[in-house]
């Protein structure tokens, strides 16, 4: 890595001073980000914006007490000033001298062949106009139009008193269509977002193009979309549409900060049946170019693949460093993440996913009589203590007959994270994959998801019809 | 007096070029967080942070083109580096007639004491031992089985603006609140409930209150059970209210109406709601969480009456949004800090005119239901079209009383049709961290899906 975020001598002085201030373990994590941010309006540059934020955040550890505190300053003075302040939980505490042996975890391969920021900022511009003219060329309902583009660079450096000295360099970049269509029954959206965690070489005009196009007439066919049914009906969901939904609905209560607080309705349920057979729900950090891909989580450790469900039978939890700590595991698997610097990690999901089953997509829709099919979903959420969830469609039809036929008005589905898992009585061949931005206690990370197409017997709908 | 920021922003308002003007915006901060779990303490956060936001707009023969940048330091090179950057950006704009910063209207600032000194002088054993008997407390009630996190967090930040234009202004506010997360079970049912209280320093929380309110919104909804699909009156508990004006808020921002994204476009002057129905955004009212005296923009905060008497009559505004549409603004520009620049927005919504307890509320209704709780707001609710589908919980009203509790529900309607269905108005306002204060309020004919 070019020009050092933080070299392993300032790191060792640093760590050395927490253990003298009397913390048990300690870690420095820095973060240099950049964002770059475009957004066309009305077929205007509406703002061309920059942004940088760096900086560094002092875990010390004392029992089970964590200590934080956060610098915009990378000085050595500053860093030590931090460790100071984060040691406050250790007052009283005889310090340590014992050595501590960083191990560089040395060069790594970039998987970004062109880095965002050596493309012309026009370029970028030029991709969000034709993305405009593309939503606007859909229809004459196409009232409003607006486009953005985003792409960060995130270079981080973690290190701690068990040896860790870890680098990454992840580059984001998402572009996002939302358009508006005027009806006589009033006006619509149609919304679409491309994310990759890559560099500029994923984009091109055709792609930006196809995706405003979809949105455009995601818009316009909601404007003849009747309101959704109110009551409970089978959902299919298409391949790719409702990752989200397994990743609020499930994998929330398999972060193990709410296992460890028994405060997660999986608590205590390794080896036993949790969803049908034939279920096998994974979480990856590893998958290339993911939206929550990385090659280190931001407490250093190792990108991993973990099985949590297989055949319907709940295997293993996410761990972070501390919960993996606290319950004796030999590590974590690397689900410790942190919205940025100034934030305390904790265990969250990187891409997680329902792996495909063998039934074919079409079979599925026309075996199943009324119902709804459900093309894309909005955001969502849980409560991970009693898994109930509730979920927004954003483009969805009715299924009349074994065929898909009216477009609804968006609704939500509600129901409980669990039950649903055990009510999944087809799978299909398909998979896809989207993103998201997962919030919790008030950290937002970027995550990926999928799922195949799949049948959830029965879910209570939220329309008005 | 001119504070230490309000000088720091002038003096970059210095590197301006010919033909650019320039806005400033920097803030300084600290906070501290602790949180408690199992009577020990489990976190313990304290940290500053400071940062800054500039925008550049040029002068070309078809109107002023905009680049903004922000980074989070105020050292000496990083805000030239943000000024260079802000500059570049501008460069790739579109001109546009309207983009112009605010120039001072002349309205002048009101008084809001946004800042309780008992943030500085509290010490962090203080806080440790608030966090630690908010836990214990709750752990102690009956049918509590756990406690998910038990916090305290207070936070001070100061801000200024200056811009080429004539705007030299600065505030500072404190902030302190604290919340627990409660576990019920009784058996193998299980519920959660969250308790909060926010305010301006430490000496406003109400611990006992914060306990009891969590406590009791997770015990009550113990046995809930999934409600009957029926068309039915449904009472929104105070902290929902506050939820849904918010969201109605969207829909009345100036910036909305002039990119047609709000179903209020074109309506000034008709029916949109209930005749009892007025809602005002006043800043300038101190006892509403998001008071203020100045404006994202440097403007004077001010009372805009949204709709009166049931006529919508208006749209708050920022200066770009009110030029679009042909108008001056409201005073109503918000920032998201300094890496955001600014939109229109409200602050502090009221709905005035209720006069009816929550029991009242209650005993007019007679018969429907309760809403404690909603979730998928984001997903289901669209200030663009109206529609309206969130997940619900909370009790059935029977003969006018509180009867039993129910979960895993949709409430559905529009937003256009739940603002002339509102049938009654409490009195028991809430003011709650957020853009709204809250109170009891019940629309008529909602669509209540379960099974």
């Amino acid at each position: 890595m070019s020009n050092a975020l933080l070299t392993p001598d300032v790191a060792q002085r640093v760590l050395q001073a927490a253990t003298s201030h009397g913390g048990e373990w300690a870690e420095i994590f820095v973060e240099d980000r950049v964002n770059v941010g475009a957004s066309l309006d009305d077929g205007r540059v509406e703002e061309l914006s920059s942004g940088r934020s760096r900086g560094a955040g002092i875990r010390v550890l004392v029992g089970e007490t964590v200590g934080f505190a956060h610098t915009a300053d990378l000085s050595e003075a500053s860093l030590l000033n931090a460790v100071a302040a984060a040691a406050s939980v250790a007052t009283g505490r005889e310090g340590s001298t014992r050595a501590i042996d960083l191990t560089p975890g040395g060069a790594f391969p970039t998987t970004v062949s062109i880095l965002p920021s050596t493309i012309g900022k026009q370029r970028k511009l030029d991709l969000l106009f034709a993305a405009d003219d593309a939503a606007r060329a859909a229809g004459s309902e196409i009232a409003q139009v607006s486009v953005q583009y985003n792409d960060s660079r995130r270079r981080i450096v973690v290190a701690n008193t068990d040896g860790v000295f870890e680098e990454d360099d992840q580059v984001r970049i998402g572009f996002m269509v939302m358009a508006v269509a005027n009806g006589d029954t009033g006006l619509q959206t149609g919304f679409q977002v491309f994310r990759r965690t890559e560099g500029f070489e994923v984009l091109s005009e055709d792609l930006l193009r196809d995706l405003a196009n979809k949105a455009a007439n995601q818009a316009i066919t909601k404007l003849s979309a009747r309101p959704a049914p109110s009551g409970e009906l089978p959902i299919v969901l298409a391949g790719g549409s409702g990752g989200m939904l397994f990743h609020e609905a499930c994998g929330h209560g398999l972060e193990a900060d709410l296992i460890v607080k028994d405060t997660s309705l999986y608590a205590g349920r390794v080896g036993t049946q949790v969803a049908s057979k034939g279920i096998t729900l994974v979480d990856d950090s590893t998958m290339a170019g993911e939206w929550g891909t990385t090659r280190i989580d931001d407490e250093g450790a190792k990108a991993s693949s973990t099985t949590l469900i297989e055949d319907g039978v709940l295997t293993d939890y996410m761990w972070d460093f501390l919960r993996a700590r606290k319950t004796g595991r030999k590590s974590s698997s690397g689900n410790g993440r942190r919205q940025s610097y100034a934030h305390l990690p904790m265990v969250r999901m990187t891409n997680t996913y329902l792996l495909a089953g063998t039934e074919h997509a079409d079979d599925i829709v026309a075996s199943t009589e009324r119902g709804i099919y459900v093309k894309q979903l909005g955001g969502g959420q849980v409560d991970t203590a009693t898994g109930d969830f509730v979920f927004g469609t954003s483009e969805s039809y009715l299924i009349e007959n074994g065929e898909i036929t009216v477009p609804l008005r968006d609704a939500n589905l509600i129901g409980n994270g669990p039950e649903i898992l055990s009510r999944i009585d087809a799978v299909a061949d398909d998979f896809s994959m989207t993103t998201g931005t997962c919030g919790k206690d008030g950290q937002s990370v970027p995550v990926g998801c999928g799922q195949p197409t799949l049948r959830i017997t029965s879910c209570t709908v939220g329309g008005t019809a | 007096m001119t504070s230490e920021l309000e000088l720091l922003a002038s003096k970059v308002l210095e590197s301006a070029q010919p033909g650019e003007s320039m806005e400033v915006y920097v803030t300084r901060g600290s906070e501290t967080e602790v949180s408690a779990y199992d009577g020990a303490i489990e976190t313990l956060a304290a940290a500053t942070s400071a940062g800054i936001g500039v925008r550049i707009l040029q002068e070309t023969t078809e109107g002023q083109r905009v680049g903004f940048a922000w980074a989070g330091s105020l050292d000496e090179d990083v805000i030239a580096a943000t000024v260079v950057e802000a500059r570049d950006n501008a460069a790739f704009g579109s001109p546009d007639p309207d983009m112009v910063l605010a120039t001072p209207d002349g309205l002048p600032q009101v008084d809001v004491n946004l800042f309780d000194e008992s943030v500085r002088t509290v010490t962090t054993d203080e806080k440790i031992a608030f966090a630690l008997e908010l836990e214990r407390k709750v752990r102690a009630a009956d049918k509590v089985r756990g406690v998910r996190s038990s916090s305290y967090g207070d936070a001070e930040v100061e801000m200024a603006l200056a811009s080429t234009a004539g705007i030299l202004t600065s505030a500072r506010r404190s902030s302190a609140g604290a919340s627990v997360e409660v576990i019920a079970a009784d058996g193998d049912l299980v519920q959660t409930g969250y308790g909060y209280d926010a305010g301006r320093g430490f000496a406003s929380l109400n611990l006992d209150k914060i306990a009891a309110d969590g406590i009791d919104r997770a015990v009550s909804m113990l046995g809930a059970t999934k409600p009957k699909s029926m068309t039915t009156t449904v009472v929104f508990d105070p902290r929902i209210t506050a939820q849904l004006l918010s969201i109605i808020s969207s829909a009345l921002s100036g910036e909305a109406v002039v990119k047609g994204r709000s179903f209020f476009a074109g309506r000034i002057g008709e029916m949109v709601a209930h005749p009892q129905v007025t809602l005002v955004d006043d800043p300038t009212d101190p006892r509403a969480y998001g008071a203020a005296a100045v404006d994202g923009e440097g403007l004077a905060c001010r009372r805009n009456v949204l709709i009166a008497n049931g006529q919508l009559q208006g749209f708050v505004y920022d200066t770009v949004s009110a030029r679009r549409a042909g108008t001056v603004s409201t005073g109503s520009a918000v920032r998201g800090g300094f890496a955001g620049t600014p939109q229109p927005g409200c602050r502090a919504l009221l709905l005035e005119g209720g006069t009816l307890s929550r029991d009242e509320v209650l005993a007019t209704v007679g018969n429907g239901v309760y809403v404690a709780g909603i979730s998928g707001v984001h997903s289901g609710v669209s200030p663009v079209s109206g529609d309206f589908s969130v997940g619900a919980e909370g009790f059935m009203i029977r003969d006018g009383k509180l009867a039993e509790p129910f979960r895993e529900a949709t409430i559905a309607s529009t937003l256009q049709k739940m603002l002339t269905d509102i049938v009654a108005i409490g009195n028991d306002l809430e003011f709650l961290p957020g853009n709204a204060a809250g109170l009891s309020l019940a629309i008529a004919e909602m669509s209540l899906s379960g099974s």
